[in-house]
């Protein structure tokens, strides 16, 4: 019943998410708390079908694409570990992060690994540009049936006329951080625990 | 210990001398002298228990909210997220972060929500050494566990026989007492009959519970032939709200010891018992209701507008049917001390056995019940509006979120009006100012 969180948690576990995601040995029970409430069939694993029932991601136009992030290739099921790893992209960067050693490897959450994880929300293929559809696609599902096709159609022209640099018609991820770069200290998809 | 004992037996006393002694029990003392005094010691000692509690091994503290979020709306977000755009505003007003908006308060809702954990049971700030309200357990002291375990004790030994026994008294009373009301064919002396058997049961059943219920602003008491809506926390609301008058009540016909104690109920005041088949109807429903209120005699009817358990931090959205019966509608506000127990009943988790069982081996039940004055559907005001007027009134009494979303996203889907109301907003976001630059592009340089 109610002492289920901390005892399926091995302190091992913890120590390596800690070290692969930064969050704190309180966030990481925590959040597992809050796998565990999400995780109805109790087998360990979420299901597409168990972020659907949070409502308020249900009435998200983007919630789709979000539950497909937590989504490794081609799999339906997500444990608790691959959990973190996406949340871990989006705890806000601390300030005794900013002047690590540079040798070691980028913390999920820097700013360029959000950018590239914003990227990839758009990026379905994975082919590293956003093509015209791709924008199309996404631009579709925050609109809803509001706007016509030629509107939004000339929105996502108009978009991709002033990102892209090299003419390819599409976005790569060096022209999106620079659009993204301008405004890059508002795009913090930070969440505070 | 000594004055439940005595309680008891006083309580075999009254149902034995009933019939003789009618006119003394107008006013039923539900308390005697002794169960005042132990009420008001067990409580200090319980509320000294758990202060002390804390104090010895300071729990962790569980925050209300995971997530601070912001609480800018849509607009104000994507301002924000918008404010050091390079290009002007006329060549169209999207952004490639705008969808960053969006993932934001997804994730943000993947990590807490403010939906699902209505469902399930308040996290409290300290342990109140209760195993079922423990969420994060780790071993803290020796001291802790032999004080928890004389409680488990006390509880499982000591009160819940004595609770047993008193609940079954005063439910075996009350369908004796009303089958035997049933028989009365007088109409005065009978309503009078009645209400007592009901008050007495429902006292009864409330001391087998330990319930100590504090009831404010009784001149707001529902009166004959009114509706009496309250927030539902759990069915123990009822025994809660009918300790302090009588009320028809409303609901499905069971089968079962339920239909009997259903049954025996009609047949001393009239109360209304659906059949499953004639719940969907909700005109009939509706008709059925009016009929009953219209009849001026009649007891109020008690409805909870949310149609299922929440678990008291929150008032649900109220289902607009009981607002369009008409009559007055005496808004009634009840919040649980979580302290002494768990009062939420998680329907998916337990069933009611379990669930009551729980209730008997808590410390305590102690509630605050709040009569709100009576309101009518002003001129104008549909139904809607006036089930959130109710609903907001409630909810500021008892000290609760007024929360706009639907109980019933306990068990069904959330209905797709509102990812297309969130569509839509965002889209006259980005047509919208096109639109009027178009239309004024002298007035473009004071638009950022």
């Amino acid at each position: 019943m109610g002492s289920r969180a901390s005892t399926l948690l091995r302190e091992e576990e913890i120590e390596e998410i800690k070290k692969e995601t930064g969050f704190s040995h309180s966030q990481i029970t925590r959040l597992y708390s809050r796998f565990t409430s999400l995780d109805k069939g109790e087998n360990g694993t979420l299901s597409r079908e168990d972020f659907q029932r949070i409502p308020e991601l249900a009435i998200n136009p983007l919630g789709d694409r979000i539950i497909n992030a937590f989504f490794p290739e081609g799999e339906d099921q997500v444990n608790f570990r691959g959990f973190m790893r996406t949340l871990a992209h989006f705890r806000p960067i601390e300030d005794n992060e900013k002047n690590k050693d540079p040798i070691a490897s980028e913390p999920l959450n820097s700013r360029s690994n959000k950018l590239l994880f914003a990227f990839r929300l758009y990026d379905l293929d994975r082919d590293d540009k956003i093509s015209r559809d791709e924008l199309l696609q996404v631009l579709r599902m925050m609109v809803g049936v509001n706007i016509s096709d030629e509107q939004l159609g000339s929105i996502a022209d108009r978009t991709i006329q002033e990102a892209d640099q090299n003419g390819d018609n599409s976005i790569s991820f060096n022209e999106f951080i620079k659009v993204g770069n301008v405004y890059i200290l508002y795009i913090d998809i930070d969440i505070d625990i | 210990m000594q004055g439940q004992k005595g309680q008891v037996n006083a309580m075999l006393l009254l149902g034995v001398y009933f019939t003789l002694y009618i006119q003394s029990f107008s006013y039923i003392p539900h308390s005697t002298g002794f169960s005042i005094i132990f009420n008001v010691l067990y409580l200090k000692i319980s509320d000294y228990a758990t202060n002390s509690v804390i104090y010895l091994c300071c729990s962790s503290l569980l925050f209300p909210g995971l997530i601070q979020r912001e609480g800018g709306s849509m607009e104000q977000e994507m301002g924000e997220l918008r404010r050091y755009r390079t290009q002007s505003i006329s060549r169209g007003e999207f952004a490639l972060s705008d969808s960053f908006y969006f993932y934001r308060k997804g994730l943000e809702s993947i990590v807490d929500d403010q939906v699902t954990q209505r469902f399930s049971s308040e996290e409290l700030v300290s342990w109140n050494l209760l195993t079922r309200t423990n969420h994060n357990f780790h071993y803290i002291s020796l001291r802790l566990t032999v004080i928890w375990g004389l409680g488990v004790i006390i509880r499982y030994c000591v009160l819940f026989p004595l609770r047993i026994t008193l609940a079954i008294i005063g439910i075996s009373w009350l369908v004796i007492g009303t089958t035997l009301v049933g028989f009365l064919p007088n109409r005065r002396v009978k309503n009078w009959l009645s209400e007592l058997v009901h008050l007495m049961c429902y006292r009864i059943c409330a001391r087998g519970l330990s319930a100590t219920i504090q009831y404010h602003n009784k001149n707001n008491k529902p009166q004959k032939g009114g509706i009496c809506v309250a927030n539902h926390t759990s069915p123990i609301d009822i025994v809660i709200l009918a300790n302090d008058g009588c009320y028809a009540m409303v609901g499905q016909s069971h089968s079962g010891l339920m239909g009997v104690i259903q049954r025996s109920m009609v047949r001393s005041c009239p109360h209304v018992w659906f059949e499953r088949s004639e719940m969907r109807d909700r005109h009939a429903v509706t008709s059925r209701l009016r009929a009953h209120v219209a009849a001026k005699r009649n007891l109020p009817i008690l409805i909870f507008p949310e149609g299922t358990c929440i678990n008291n931090t929150s008032v649900m959205m109220f289902k607009k049917g009981s607002f369009e019966i008409g009559g007055t509608i005496y808004p009634v506000a009840i919040k649980y001390d979580p302290r002494f127990g768990d009062a939420f009943w998680n329907s998916a988790k337990y069933n009611m056995v379990s669930y009551l069982l729980r209730m008997m081996t808590s410390w305590a039940i102690v509630v605050n019940v709040w009569y709100l004055p009576p309101m009518t559907r002003q001129e104008g005001e549909d139904a809607t509006k006036f089930a959130n007027r109710v609903k907001s009134a409630i909810a500021h009494q008892g000290g609760l979120l007024d929360m706009a979303w639907d109980g019933s996203l306990k068990r069904d889907k959330v209905k797709e009006e509102f990812k297309e109301h969130q569509q839509k907003m965002y889209s006259s976001m980005v047509v919208g100012k096109k639109a009027r630059n178009s239309q004024e592009p002298h007035t473009e340089s004071s638009k950022s």
